[in-house]
């Protein structure tokens, strides 16, 4: 069964007395484990499509299934609930709390969102962060860590509870092209070893590559295109 | 629950600066209101003190009357002997009263042989007025404190007259008094000593032995001014008064009047009214500490939640439940309020008993030399304790309620 299915989405802002439809009727599916990109230029509906997926936007028409459970008439409680145990986000300016160090910036969602005991969080937490590579830098604070370093704190952040789905709007746009490469690397292998959906949105040709499949996006409309670096996951 | 108490711990501790300043604003406060009312407090415990147990007594009996023209002192207001008798009897079965002591008050001449100058007196029974006002002999500045007071023929004068009119200890004096009927009658009497004036009723009165007062007015049976009543417990002072007013109110005259009236020493002493001011000032300072607290608190959570906007946008975004997010602030009001109310607390226990060890002294009116001893009850710190966390808390609650209800979109959008 797809993971994602949106039927004829659309979204729609009220600016004053002016309406903008940000997604015009999209329809798409996508696959557990799949590795999958929304691209666009600026203003073309991306960050608007990955917080509806995010359940942190309804639709304003349409149908959006995540995970098999129709995201539009959830309220503010149950949203949250239902991302706290099937979503993870990676943002693009990385987001870790400054007051709390790597490890505590991992492990809060286990913390406060899932309420897991502490022995086998500070064991999930350890997995997680030899698994992006900041095993030995759990102590540090997110200042005395580098752009690149803190995109993989939040991909073990995004990755900690067991999310099906991981959501990324532009997790590279603040990074150089090298680390670029290593975080859209780090987040294939994550996908392949945990089976997690990664959907992310970019507007930079070298991370669209990477993806299997592409969504492009403009004025609000969708068209697909599968790349040929990853299409046994489509 | 432990865990948003542990991350709301961690967020005060890794925002120090701003957990040290708020706090110590709260600590200042608890402070100031916690000495104050320990100071005040001791000053006014000392005044009741002054005043009930070296003057007054804690409650006093008059006939109906006297006390509305106590400043002429009438002679003719005094209990008979059946209605002293009666009065006796009562305060007898009463477990709460400790003593009393019957009084007659009286204005005479006073004299040295060279000046004459107006009196004010008290004659009593030395064993019962020393049971029931302690402190008078301690009031004996010149002159030999005795066990008993003072015996008969023997006063106790007033520092104002013995200065004004240079009279010494052992120096001989006369009193010249008219009675109820009108007849003038004198007296000589020697000086046993000289009494410190204090504030307050009766505060630079002389004192004189009530057999001496009986001969020097020429009264035959038994007459008396005031009775005053002291009890073990002065706790016992608003369910005593209603008793004993209870009881007396039932004695009438033949024309159906009550024959007595009782007050308590709030009646008696202006000094009452100073105590009322300094609780009004008690309770003003708490209000103020109430705002200090408020407004800090209020301020400093409005300014978090706007500082941390993002992070409640990417918290909320990663499925913190709204109702979390309120916990987690209104957690950080409650520790800041804790934080602050146990140093203000600790520091202020410290201050009391260092003051207390200090010995400082003061002066009020014409005493001096009056030791600072202030105190504080538990219940005093356990009210401004739960005032200021209950406080903290309520002034955390908007801005927590801001936080959880904050659209997580436009929060992450924030810079």
């Amino acid at each position: 069964m797809s993971l994602v299915i949106a039927d004829n989405l659309e979204k729609t802002y009220q600016i004053g007395e002016i309406s903008v439809n940000a997604i015009r009727g999209v329809n798409f599916t996508i696959e557990p484990a799949s590795f999958v990109s929304f691209v666009g230029p600026s203003g073309s509906g991306k960050s608007t499509l990955l917080n509806m997926i995010g359940c942190l936007d309804p639709p304003s028409k349409g149908s959006l299934q995540v995970a098999g459970k129709d995201i539009a008439d959830m309220d503010r409680k149950q949203a949250a609930r239902f991302r706290g145990e099937n979503i993870g986000f990676i943002f693009q300016d990385f987001n870790l709390i400054p007051v709390l160090t790597v490890f505590e910036n991992v492990e809060y969602p286990l913390l406060m969102v899932q309420n897991w005991p502490a022995q086998e969080r500070k064991k999930r937490v350890n997995n997680l962060l030899e698994a992006v590579g900041m095993g030995d830098q759990g102590d540090k604070y997110p200042s005395q860590i580098s752009g690149g370093q803190k995109q993989r704190v939040a991909v073990a952040r995004a990755l900690v509870t067991n999310a099906k789905l991981v959501l990324a709007d532009e997790p590279t746009a603040n990074l150089d092209g090298e680390t670029a490469n290593r975080i859209i690397s780090l987040m294939k292998k994550m996908r392949d070893e945990f089976d997690t959906t990664f959907i992310f949105s970019t507007h930079d040709p070298k991370v669209m590559k990477s993806a299997e499949i592409v969504f492009t996006l403009e004025d609000g409309k969708l068209s697909k295109k599968q790349n040929d670096n990853g299409g046994t996951h489509v | 629950m432990y865990n948003v108490i542990k991350i709301a711990a961690r967020n005060l501790r890794r925002y120090q600066r701003r957990t040290i300043l708020t706090s110590a604003l709260i600590t200042l406060g608890v402070v100031s209101v916690l000495l104050f009312i320990a100071i005040t407090g001791s000053f006014k415990n000392m005044m009741i003190g002054q005043t009930t147990d070296s003057m007054l007594g804690h409650l006093q009996v008059h006939r109906k009357g006297y006390l509305a023209s106590i400043d002429n002192l009438p002679l003719n207001r005094n209990l008979n002997r059946s209605q002293v008798e009666k009065v006796k009897e009562i305060l007898g079965s009463m477990d709460a009263v400790e003593s009393f002591s019957m009084r007659i008050k009286l204005g005479a001449m006073f004299s040295n042989y060279v000046e004459t100058t107006n009196i004010r007196l008290n004659s009593v029974i030395p064993e019962d007025e020393i049971k029931t006002v302690p402190l008078l002999s301690d009031r004996i500045i010149e002159g030999k404190k005795q066990d008993v007071l003072l015996q008969k023929g023997e006063i106790l004068i007033p520092e104002l007259i013995s200065k004004g009119m240079k009279v010494k200890v052992g120096d001989s004096i006369v009193l010249v008094a008219n009675n109820k009927d009108g007849s003038v009658n004198g007296k000589t009497f020697t000086v046993s000593g000289v009494l410190e004036g204090i504030s307050g009723p009766g505060g630079r009165d002389g004192v004189i032995h009530l057999d001496d007062a009986r001969e020097l007015l020429r009264i035959m049976d038994v007459e008396i001014s005031e009775i005053a009543i002291r009890l073990k417990n002065m706790d016992d002072l608003d369910q005593v008064f209603s008793s004993l007013s209870a009881e007396l109110a039932s004695i009438t005259n033949k024309e159906g009047n009550p024959v007595y009236e009782v007050h308590t020493w709030e009646k008696l002493s202006p000094f009452y009214n100073i105590a009322q001011m300094i609780d009004l000032m008690v309770v003003s300072i708490k209000i103020m500490l109430v705002a200090i607290v408020l407004v800090s608190i209020m301020n400093v959570m409005i300014m978090a939640v706007y500082e941390r906007i993002n992070e409640i946008g990417t918290i909320s975004a990663i499925g913190t439940l709204p109702g979390k997010i309120m916990a987690l602030f209104v957690t950080e009001g409650f520790l800041l309020g804790v934080l602050g109310t146990t140093a203000g607390t600790v520091i202020s226990l410290i201050s009391i008993a260092g003051i207390n060890a200090a010995k400082l002294t003061f002066e009020f009116g014409r005493q001096s030399n009056l030791v600072l001893a202030p105190t504080i009850g538990a219940g005093d710190v356990i009210t401004i304790v739960l005032i200021v966390i209950g406080i903290a808390v309520a002034a955390s609650l908007q801005p927590a309620f801001m936080a959880a209800k904050m659209d997580p979109i436009a929060a992450l959008r924030h810079v």
